[in-house]
């Protein structure tokens, strides 16, 4: 097993109230919350930890949101070209590059196969369709979001993999040279991972023999998830999956004695207290209407409001003394076939000096006990 | 013209509904009365349900109102993504329906379709009446012409759209408002989902349509709620402006569905401009 330290980078600074009053912590808060000198302190803090995390023997994973204070990584190519020549060894998940709300493909497949030509091939390219508050920043039609996923992603893809100029006159993209340079550095391209949450793109990822992502589901739901891919393969006479095949994002944090772990990692709970903007989650299209009004009708929320012990024994957060971690990591693994532990480590106004006593602990007495399960590397990704 | 009427069901208030193709799809349409026909093309946050200022006009008029491809029953081809495919579908419509004496009334973003329909082609054009119509461009870069209502729930829509919020609670099928069995809310929220593949952006408007408008060459009435706070009576005059030879009028105590709202006056107004030689 893998795993990977994660922060969204938030800017937990602006006062609940304010929050409160504008019905939302993500596309409407205004910007004039935004200190830029305490923005720029964050930035900096948010990447010496991960540089941390590479000297400790970790992974690294990166995300993008928009218009939002719970995340300042707005420009995720960015984040990652600021690590790729402070970390010596770490892979850069990228999970991942919002396929629907990029204008131009070919800036994203310029973006990943420079940053693994500048690492010497320790990048994961990940691809997301985006969660329903990024459909506003990009202004991106909502019901087109899974369309514009693949076609980018077929577009990418291609150029990635062909060595001469071709032509693409598609729905949503027009070209007539697509001819990248540089070429990935790994071959045929990076990993590539895609995350999901429901069952809709489960067969699609497990066609093209990707990792799978979840973030933040209950075991039950993220064992479906999991069973869901195995079936297709078994469907499609594809092999057998192996752990590499699945990562999971968990919320974390390793202490002494699991009553430390709950009193110092409670700051981790911020990021799922957020303000929830009804329409700006679930734009008209974002989730197909019949999908949709069953999920109006029928209820059944996610984690939002849950608390420390529910959300442990759901499995959304991970944390205790290291051999609760390891037994939990074990049962994960064990449960749903895991292979890549994604760890937010940080959330909200946890200090850096808790953050990283947690990243150490983990990487000392955690890490080196279930290092051994799944793969140790992943394995090549087929086109 | 097609029909399938008996005389009962010309009577005021009967009316019939039936799958009809046309431009090769499949289209939901309501339909009564008996006389010219009188398309109604519908706005976007719509429940096909037979109206009451629909049996009205029925009482002088065929009148059809179909459900947009995408609203309602009626099928969404998947590679239909703007207005402009509807406008020719309704093209198609009025082609089939063999007459030259076809009036149009189009609400809201019926509207728009119904400009966009006329610009192209009023040869089976008699009349025609742009109701709280959206589409055009009024303002300026960071002018917001109209308000987004993708993003508000069903109580703020009320307020944005009726004059009597508390009336239009008891009138409109909105998601969210009261309990809908789950086929009513399906159709409701896929409606919104077309709604927004068509009218995304650039929002609610075609950028080409404000100069196209010279184009239309039959009597024009812009009709307008006082209290439309969806899209203003100042954007009404500015479309009637654009419109060789349009009048502008407005209804009283009535919001963005002045037909809903106000169906007494509405009805008198539409059918007086629709009497007129």
């Amino acid at each position: 097993m893998l795993a990977y330290h994660f922060t969204e980078m938030p800017y937990p600074y602006v006062p609940d109230e304010v929050e409160k009053g504008h019905g939302t912590s993500r596309v409407t808060l205004p910007n004039r919350y935004c200190d830029p000198q305490i923005a720029a302190d964050l930035y900096n803090r948010y990447l010496d930890e991960y540089e941390y995390a590479d000297d400790l023997g970790l992974e690294i994973m990166l995300n993008e949101h928009h218009q939002t204070m719970t995340c300042l990584d707005a420009v995720v190519p960015i984040s990652a070209a600021a690590l790729v020549r402070r970390t010596k060894r770490a892979k850069i998940a990228i999970v991942g590059s919002p396929l629907p709300h990029r204008d131009n493909p070919i800036r994203v497949a310029e973006e990943i196969a420079m940053l693994d030509c500048l690492s010497r091939g320790r990048i994961i390219s990940g691809f997301v369709r985006g969660v329903g508050t990024e459909i506003h920043p990009a202004n991106t039609v909502p019901a087109y979001t899974r369309l514009r996923f693949e076609e980018a992603h077929d577009l990418i893809v291609k150029a990635w993999t062909t060595p001469e100029p071709f032509n693409w006159e598609g729905r949503f993209w027009h070209y007539r040279y697509v001819n990248v340079w540089p070429r990935t550095y790994q071959q045929p391209h990076p990993p590539i991972w895609i995350t999901g949450s429901s069952l809709d793109n489960v067969p699609w990822v497990a066609d093209h023999q990707y990792t799978f992502a979840c973030f933040l589901t209950p075991y039950e739901w993220t064992e479906q998830l999991v069973n869901a891919y195995r079936k297709r393969c078994a469907e499609k006479g594809l092999p057998e999956p192996t752990p590499d095949k699945f990562a999971y994002l968990a919320l974390t944090y390793t202490a002494e004695t699991d009553e430390e772990a709950e009193r110092d990692g409670q700051g981790l709970l911020w990021y799922l207290y957020r303000v929830r903007h009804p329409y700006f989650n679930m734009p008209p299209g974002y989730v197909p209407a019949p999908a949709l009004a069953k999920a109006m009708l029928g209820g059944g929320g996610k984690p939002y409001n849950d608390s420390w012990e529910m959300l442990r024994e759901k499995g959304v957060v991970i944390a205790g003394s290291p051999d609760t971690m390891i037994e939990k990591i074990r049962y994960l693994h064990e449960r749903c076939g895991i292979g890549h532990l994604l760890m937010m480590n940080q959330a909200g106004f946890m200090p850096a000096d808790k953050v990283r006593k947690s990243m150490k602990l983990f990487a000392e007495e955690v890490y080196p006990a279930i290092k051994e399960l799944g793969v140790k590397t992943p394995a090549l990704q087929g086109v | 013209m097609a029909t399938t009427q008996g005389t009962a069901a010309a009577m005021i208030g009967e009316h019939q509904e039936e799958t009809r193709t046309v431009g090769g799809v499949q289209l939901q349409v309501l339909s009564g009365g008996r006389g010219d026909p009188l398309l109604v093309l519908h706005d976007y946050e719509y429940y096909n349900e037979w109206q009451p200022f629909e049996a009205a006009l029925s009482a002088s008029y065929s009148v059809l109102v179909p459900s947009h491809p995408g609203f309602g029953a009626s099928e969404f081809p998947p590679h239909f993504d703007s207005i402009d495919d509807l406008a020719y579908v309704y093209l198609d419509l009025l082609r089939d329906l063999g007459s030259d004496r076809v009036s149009v009334l189009g609400l809201g973003v019926g509207g728009w379709i119904a400009a966009e329909v006329a610009v192209r082609c009023t040869h089976h054009l008699r009349r025609l009446v742009l109701v709280d119509a959206v589409g055009i461009k009024v303002g300026g870069v960071t002018d917001r012409d109209i308000t987004d209502t993708f993003i508000i729930g069903p109580k703020d829509f009320l307020q944005v759209a009726w004059h009597d919020p508390a009336a239009g609670a008891e009138q409109m099928k909105l998601a969210g408002l009261t309990q809908l069995a789950e086929p009513e809310l399906t159709t409701v929220l896929r409606n919104r989902q077309t709604a927004a593949i068509l009218t995304w952006k650039p929002f609610m408007h075609n950028p080409a349509l404000r100069r196209r408008l010279a184009r239309i060459d039959v009597p024009t009435l812009v009709l307008w709620g006082e209290s439309d706070r969806i899209v203003s009576p100042d954007y009404g005059r500015a479309y009637a402006a654009a419109i060789p030879g349009a009048r502008f009028q407005s209804i009283p105590a009535a919001g963005h569905y002045p037909y809903l709202e106000q169906p007494e006056p509405f009805v008198a107004a539409v059918s007086a401009f629709l009497r007129e030689a």
